[in-house]
């Protein structure tokens, strides 16, 4: 999903930025705010983070003959709202333009966009979603990771071919959904699966922060209490 | 759920990554497999005549550097994971033991 470096024209990269960065500062205030009223949440913040760390830089090779790598933005957006995930994306996106010469600096705005603020957006709606349905956390929490990761790719895919609509929009956006979102099905499954494991164990060893973080019910909870 | 479950949703993930190395087996860079995606787009742009405006202002210099960032990366986020999941595993551990103790 990373653009690289120069591969958008200015303009569009000025238009990405301008949206990405007020969403990155609301993030950090709520950084800010959720560790002040509470502390205790502070070490799940650095876990989504790092989780984010882990699973954007593991290139999987997909059935279409191709790689590409899970972004990881399902987890803390569920956990913390999607605009301190956008914060953390935007960490590790920095991380990768400077040090790897993956995706770049004027690409940042946008890549920004589709996976710190599209995957997140998507991730925290699917998992309200589910648990205002009253489907289960771990249910929501695959829909909600999978369909992240999807989509961020779908965003990417759509930034292209608004920027190269060649020869039209419709034939350059079949072109780039080839090249990413259908590559990115079973990588999406699998991030999924790997969000499913990790928000269980997280439910089971502190299902107390989760409440205060009102990611589950009570009802959940004394459920998961007491379980390890 | 179980933990036992969680080898088995981690084996189905390794499935899933191993299928196409199985798929396309003896196949490689050089026959256009496992290429990464966000270069396959950067090729298709380069098809329409457009010509990129900026470049990465540093590169890692070989396959093998960018290997070590990567390698970098992911560690970073591992052992941060790690750490803390096993910090609260202990203080759940430590947390039940009290619980009965008191019920003695």
């Amino acid at each position: 999903m990373h653009i690289m470096e120069g591969f958008l024209p200015w303009q569009w990269c000025l238009v990405w930025y301008i949206i990405s960065i007020p969403v990155v500062a609301y993030g950090v205030i709520q950084i800010k705010k959720i560790t002040d009223e509470n502390p205790e949440s502070k070490p799940l913040l650095a876990v989504s983070g790092a989780f984010m760390f882990v699973l954007s830089s593991l290139k999987l090779p997909s059935v279409t003959g191709s790689c590409s790598h899970p972004t990881g933005s399902g987890l803390g957006a569920v956990l913390f709202g999607p605009a301190v995930a956008s914060v953390m994306a935007a960490i590790v996106l920095v991380f990768q333009a400077l040090l790897l010469a993956h995706g770049g600096l004027t690409t940042l705005g946008a890549n920004i966009f589709s996976m710190g603020i599209v995957g997140p957006v998507v991730a925290w709606l699917i998992y309200k979603g589910v648990k205002n349905a009253g489907g289960s956390p771990l249910l929501g929490i695959f829909l909600a990771a999978a369909l992240a990761d999807l989509l961020t790719y779908v965003t990417t895919a759509l930034q292209l071919s608004l920027a190269f609509p060649v020869p039209t929009f419709t034939v350059a956006f079949t072109n780039f959904m080839w090249i990413f979102a259908v590559t990115q099905i079973p990588l999406a499954i699998a991030e999924g699966l790997l969000t499913v494991v990790i928000f269980d164990y997280i439910m089971k060893l502190r299902p107390d922060i989760l409440e205060t973080l009102k990611v589950i019910g009570p009802r959940v909870k004394e459920k998961v209490k007491g379980v390890v | 759920m179980d933990s036992k479950y969680y080898i088995v949703i981690l084996a189905i993930v390794a499935v899933i990554a191993i299928l196409p190395l199985a798929m396309y087996s003896g196949l490689g860079e050089e026959e256009g497999y496992f290429g990464g995606a966000d270069d396959a787009a950067g090729t298709a742009i380069e098809e329409t005549g457009y010509e990129p405006w900026f470049s990465s202002i540093w590169e890692p210099p070989s396959g093998e550097i960018a290997s070590l960032l990567f390698a970098i990366q992911a560690a970073i986020g591992a052992i941060i994971i790690g750490y803390i999941l096993g910090y609260f595993h202990g203080q759940a551990n430590e947390r039940k033991k009290m619980e009965k103790e008191g019920e003695k």
